[in-house]
């Protein structure tokens, strides 16, 4: 797929997702938009994961430690073909659903169980141990939250990953700026986080986490990065894709009222429109 | 049942965290799965040979407990055998959460290995102590704990969990400890209590776990002299705990004695209370740490204070017959 078909796709997954919280009642559904590009990027173009490989040790490994958005992710997991969609739609966080309000790992294609933030990079620091340890040409994918950072966790992951020089290991923040409280630089200051993960021995690579264009050249510039780990720090917008939702920090985890579930429908299929004919 | 073992006093006296390191070196050389983390914990974990003689199946961590559980974690992923070695008092409270998450929930196969149990370091403080790890890990799903008590009955432990794929909690003391079996005479079965008695027909039984099997059993060849017949049940699986080894001796116990190096909420006395309770009341009293900071000494002196020795069992099995 091109990248304009990549981004195409992205707004459809974006009104998928919108579709499920909307059954589920409940959601985060603000950072399954910023973060909805990051993950098309990955499952549709960078990463060597399929249903058809899902077992073979030399699949490349990602974790979702922003568990909290297990809404877009499922939503690409079902596009690739993992589950099906309508199932996932129909019963997500349902009574006695397997399709639980954070990731789970009894469903295909989910490696980790998440949801408490600052276990994804410790944990993907493991999968690129073993992947060293192996000789093996996997890459280990994870994807923080922005306010994620402020767990310590992070940290000790940040300071052995460059100890060990991951390079087989891609990191990727999503830098929406918001939290649930607020201003990320508010509620616990991250910047200069360029240089934070750069003191830790990181090469980072910084850029627009909401184009294809953007994403696609930074996470071949990780694959092309050798003798330390890198992280892409993707600068998004929270709520991307309608403006009833974009950089507002209510919308953490706001359902959409019937009102609002129309405009962001509309909004999103304008914008995939407009990116279709582009 | 089997019979209570003859103790010999000078018989070998290693800690269990030596056994440890010897059967993982024994596996490492033939499976390179076989996979070793300390946290700046080599030196007392005894694991500085493992990683001098295996280095590329060693990961050092540094300090940083949390992330020692959840790179653990990852390595099980990706089909690595991993055994996380850091003081239980750590391992059991700083990374808690990853070993709930990334090691119970995700069901990685992550031998979780908390050195220095107990009171080991007596008088270092509670910060040292890990006197709330069994009430911890044995209330997380899919998590098993394990308190051997002496080197034979360690390594037996750890070739079990070598082939099996779950993972589990195992706590040993940082002392030597005297041999309770040997190497001709180690009755082991994987999550099957070991139990010990001289008569088909025990007067009253004891239940004990970790470096107080070996005192449970003193105790109960004392007993004897003076004509109570004790059982000690060696509960070293204090998860999945062997209710059926504890009923099974309901019919003749007049009650049961537990006794731990653990607080005195959650542990063993708990689990043997709650299972006599449920399925054949009958009296339970239980030997254990107190709710309190310990007082400072040497192990010893900690046991000798709140009578968790062979006297203080004793007396306890003494009073169920007052």
């Amino acid at each position: 797929m091109t990248n304009k078909e990549l981004s195409v796709l992205a707004y459809e997954l974006r009104k998928k997702t919108v579709d499920v919280i909307m059954g589920a009642g409940a959601g985060h559904i603000g950072g399954d938009m910023s973060v909805m590009d990051v993950l098309v990027m990955l499952y549709f173009k960078h990463m060597n994961i399929s249903p058809e490989n899902q077992d073979d040790p030399g699949r490349d490994r990602f974790v979702l430690s922003k568990g909290h958005s297990v809404e877009s992710y499922y939503t690409v997991l079902s596009e690739k073909g993992f589950f099906d969609y309508e199932t996932y739609k129909n019963t997500f966080s349902r009574y006695g659903s397997e399709f639980i309000g954070h990731p789970h790992n009894t469903l295909p294609g989910v490696e980790m169980n998440s949801g408490s933030l600052g276990h994804g990079l410790p944990v993907s620091i493991g999968m690129a141990l073993a992947g060293k340890m192996d000789q093996a040409s996997y890459r280990v994918y994870t994807v923080m939250g922005d306010g994620e950072l402020a767990e310590g966790s992070v940290w000790e992951g940040a300071m052995a990953a460059g100890h060990y020089k991951l390079d087989n290991l891609c990191a990727v923040v999503d830098r929406n700026g918001l939290q649930i409280s607020g201003s990320t630089e508010d509620v616990m200051s991250h910047e200069p986080l360029a240089e934070r993960f750069a003191a830790f021995g990181w090469h980072v690579i910084e850029c627009d986490g909401n184009d294809m264009d953007s994403l696609d050249a930074a996470f071949s510039e990780a694959k092309c990065t050798k003798g330390q780990p890198s992280v892409v720090i993707a600068h998004t917008v929270k709520g991307r894709g309608s403006a009833v939702m974009e950089n507002k920090a209510p919308w953490h985890h706001k359902v959409p009222t019937a009102e609002e579930y129309a405009r962001i429908e509309a909004d999103l299929e304008t914008r995939k429109e407009e990116l279709a004919h582009a | 049942m089997h019979k209570l073992p003859e103790l010999n006093t000078v018989g070998n006296k290693i800690p269990n965290r030596q056994a440890i390191c010897d059967t993982l070196m024994a596996a490492a050389a033939d499976d390179r799965n076989v996979v070793a983390l300390c946290s700046d914990s080599r030196g007392s974990a005894s694991m500085t040979p493992f990683f001098n003689a295996f280095p590329q199946q060693s990961i050092e961590v540094g300090i940083a407990e949390q992330n020692l559980v959840s790179i653990s974690a990852g390595l099980a992923k990706c089909g690595k055998k991993p055994y996380a070695f850091s003081p239980a008092c750590f391992l059991s409270t700083r990374s808690y959460e990853q070993a709930k998450i990334d090691c119970a929930y995700s069901d990685t196969n992550v031998k979780l290995i908390g050195i220095s149990g107990g009171v080991s370091y007596g008088a270092l403080g509670m910060s040292h102590h890990s006197a709330q790890d069994i009430a911890a890990f044995s209330a997380i799903p899919n998590m098993r704990v394990y308190l051997p008590s002496d080197q034979h009955q360690t390594a037996k432990l750890i070739r079990a969990l070598l082939t099996d794929q779950k993972c589990a909690y195992v706590r040993v003391g940082r002392n030597p400890v005297e041999d309770i079996y040997s190497a001709e005479n180690c009755p082991f079965e994987m999550d099957k209590a070991t139990v010990l008695c001289d008569t088909e027909n025990p007067d009253a039984a004891i239940v004990a776990c970790g470096e107080m099997v070996r005192p449970a059993i003193e105790a109960a060849k004392a007993l004897a002299a003076s004509g109570i017949h004790a059982a000690v049940v060696d509960m070293y699986c204090v998860k999945p705990f062997d209710t059926e080894a504890i009923l099974k001796l309901a019919p003749t116990v007049k009650g049961y004695v537990t006794v731990e190096e653990h607080a005195p909420f959650g542990g063993l006395g708990s689990m043997v209370s709650q299972a006599v309770a449920a399925a054949c009341p009958k009296r339970v009293v239980n030997l254990a740490l107190p709710d309190a900071p310990v007082i400072t000494g040497t192990s010893k002196e900690v046991f000798d204070t709140y009578g968790l020795n062979a006297e203080g069992i004793r007396q306890a099995v003494r009073s169920l017959f007052a």
